[in-house]
């Protein structure tokens, strides 16, 4: 198992290919650089144009750095910081001198003057990164995410126990697995919670989930699962999935008086997991058991978390359906 | 002795096949004779009155009508039955049991606490209708006009205004009148988010109002009447409700 800690590097620089790290580089290079323009002149536009003649050379440089060190980053992360650091550093004055190669001649700059204005910049944002690391240093994020690890709902745990008493004489050998089923369950459950898990994992989780709901509501709760195209090698965070069914089950079957379709959908599109669950919307229960929001912020915190701003979540109601999708970047693990 | 008549409602089948079995269990200690099931409010609201029950095996979280609302339609019954609640886990409800002194069991539910559960419930009798207020949550998705043997329920939800008249409430819905036997105030309270008091003798349903023309004038001052959505009928609104009333008009407006 691949555990988050390896993932972003023991102590090293963060992961270069997310979006989110890319972004806030984008942004705080500019923002830095339009301060600084805007604390050397007097007046609003000469800041803006003092900003725009240095964004000929700017914009190239920061645009190929975030390139270079996009393909570098499975070699970066396995660095510590300080060589990482002066590896970019590296990678960000050599850029820079290319840069100011093609386009000084045209305003007659020095390329000491550009490569010591670089090497300040690069300076504050691998501070910056340090900081944002050590703000969310993986001690930190841990103890989040334990604190964030999906509970089962104690309402499920006595039902069920309370399901397979009354199988106990009818039908021991359902009774057995059943209370297979239960034991599975509460191990995922009762796990740390930080290592990431192969979708294969999660989807057999499911339906162990689903087979102690199934005894429980009966012909109630109609289960349609849409696996052909799921990658079971993908890794994601433990226990993802589960509790969007088990909303699906509290939210959308338990309050019913009929018959209950829900669809659970895995499948890929391009590099990213997809995963859908629908369950009828039953207008009255929305107000009357909540909690339901709850679920869905603490999965939407955890899978920013592990994935920053490239996972994404959302729900929505159509059609006197709810349905909940939720799509992380494709990575796959050890077969 | 004759054997004791449970009814178990419950939305989950394993759950009602447990019970069976522990009442099958403790039959040498307590006989008793199950005469009839059901698997979700209505169902009960429905069977309940005729089946004969003597005490009842009531799950609170059930699809439809939940426990606690059945049991309060129940206790317009003139001989309701015993009720112990069920639960598998639900804090506040058992917090509520406990203060208003109802009989609960939880699941798994044991053979030796059923045993004591029922003969205690035998004892007591139907729940007094306070005590079930009390631990409601809310208000009731339903009013319950007991017939005989029936029990008729009417959503709240289709009732455009409540008028007290003597003893009696009439429900006014398109379809017809009803009359139950609560006192308005007592109405008032439990649903004053639905509907808005405007005359000493009547509520209306905040959403039946279409809007308010005042009358002809009468004896000396003018005042205001109700017109209603889907109905011809005016009522009247009070001099001392019109204040009320009207910062509704105006919230309506905004």
């Amino acid at each position: 198992m691949l555990s988050i800690r390896q993932k972003a590097g023991r102590d090293g620089l963060p992961d270069f290919r997310n979006l989110g790290i890319t972004a806030r580089l984008l942004l705080a290079a500019n923002l830095l650089a339009f301060g600084v323009a805007l604390a050397a002149y007097p007046g609003w536009e000469a800041a803006l144009a003092a900003f725009l003649r240095a964004a000929a050379l700017l914009e190239p440089v920061l645009v190929a750095s975030l390139v270079a060190l996009y393909a570098a980053a499975p070699w970066l992360a396995r660095l510590a910081f300080w060589p990482a650091a002066a590896v970019v550093m590296g990678i960000v004055l050599g850029l820079s001198a290319a840069a100011h190669a093609v386009i000084a001649p045209l305003s007659g700059a020095a390329l000491s003057r550009t490569l010591v204005i670089a090497a300040g910049l690069t300076a504050l944002l691998l501070a910056y990164l340090r900081l944002h690391r050590t703000a969310f240093s993986p001690a930190l994020a841990e103890a989040r995410l334990q604190a964030l690890q999906a509970r089962i709902r104690p309402h499920f745990l006595f039902n069920s126990l309370n399901a397979v008493l009354a199988l106990i004489r009818r039908d021991p050998r359902r009774a057995e697995h059943a209370l297979e089923d239960l034991a599975e369950l509460f191990r995922a459950l009762m796990s740390d919670g930080r290592s990431l898990v192969r979708l294969a994992d999660e989807i057999a989780l499911l339906e162990r989930y689903a087979a102690i709901e199934q005894l429980r509501l009966g012909e109630r709760l109609r289960l349609s699962w849409e696996l052909d195209d799921a990658p079971v090698d993908a890794l994601l965070p433990p226990l993802l999935l589960q509790p969007l069914l088990e909303n699906a089950v509290y939210h959308g079957v338990e309050p019913g008086t009929g018959v209950a379709d829900v669809r659970v959908r895995i499948g890929r599109r391009g590099d990213r997991v997809v995963a859908s669950i629908e369950n009828p919307h039953i207008e009255r229960e929305a107000a009357a058991r909540g909690g339901n929001r709850m679920a869905l912020e603490n999965i939407r915190e955890r899978l920013m978390l592990y994935f920053d701003a490239e996972a994404r979540l959302e729900s929505r109601i159509q059609g006197g359906r709810y349905r909940v999708e939720i799509e992380i970047p494709y990575r796959a693990g050890p077969q | 002795m004759s054997a004791l008549r449970v009814f178990i409602a419950d939305d989950e089948a394993p759950a009602r096949a447990r019970l069976r079995e522990l009442l099958a269990d403790i039959a040498a200690e307590l006989p008793t004779k199950l005469v009839g099931e059901a698997a979700n409010g209505f169902e009960a609201i429905e069977r309940i009155p005729g089946s004969g029950a003597q005490v009842l095996l009531l799950d609170i979280q059930m699809p439809g009508l939940a426990g606690l609302e059945v049991a309060r339609h129940l206790a317009a019954l003139p001989e309701g039955p015993g009720v112990i609640f069920v639960t598998a886990h639900d804090r506040h409800a058992v917090e509520a049991f406990e203060l208003n002194a109802l009989d609960y069991l939880l699941k798994p539910v044991r053979a030796p606490r059923l045993a004591a559960a029922l003969r205690k419930a035998l004892a007591a009798g139907a729940p007094a209708r306070a005590a079930l207020e009390q631990a409601a949550p809310g208000a009731r998705g339903y009013f319950s006009v007991a017939e005989r043997n029936r029990i008729a329920l009417i959503p709240v939800r289709d009732v455009l205004y409540l008028k007290a008249e003597l003893k009696y409430v009439t429900l006014r819905t398109r379809a017809g009148e009803h009359l139950i036997e609560e006192p308005l105030v007592a109405l008032e309270r439990e649903f004053g988010e639905r509907f808005v008091r405007i005359h000493r003798n009547c509520l209306v349903a905040r959403a039946a109002i279409r809007g308010f023309e005042r009358a002809a004038v009468q004896e000396d001052e003018p005042h205001w009447e109700v017109l209603l959505e889907g109905l011809p009928e005016r009522l009247p609104v009070s001099r001392r409700q019109w204040a009320a009333v009207r910062e509704l008009v105006a919230e309506r407006k905004a």
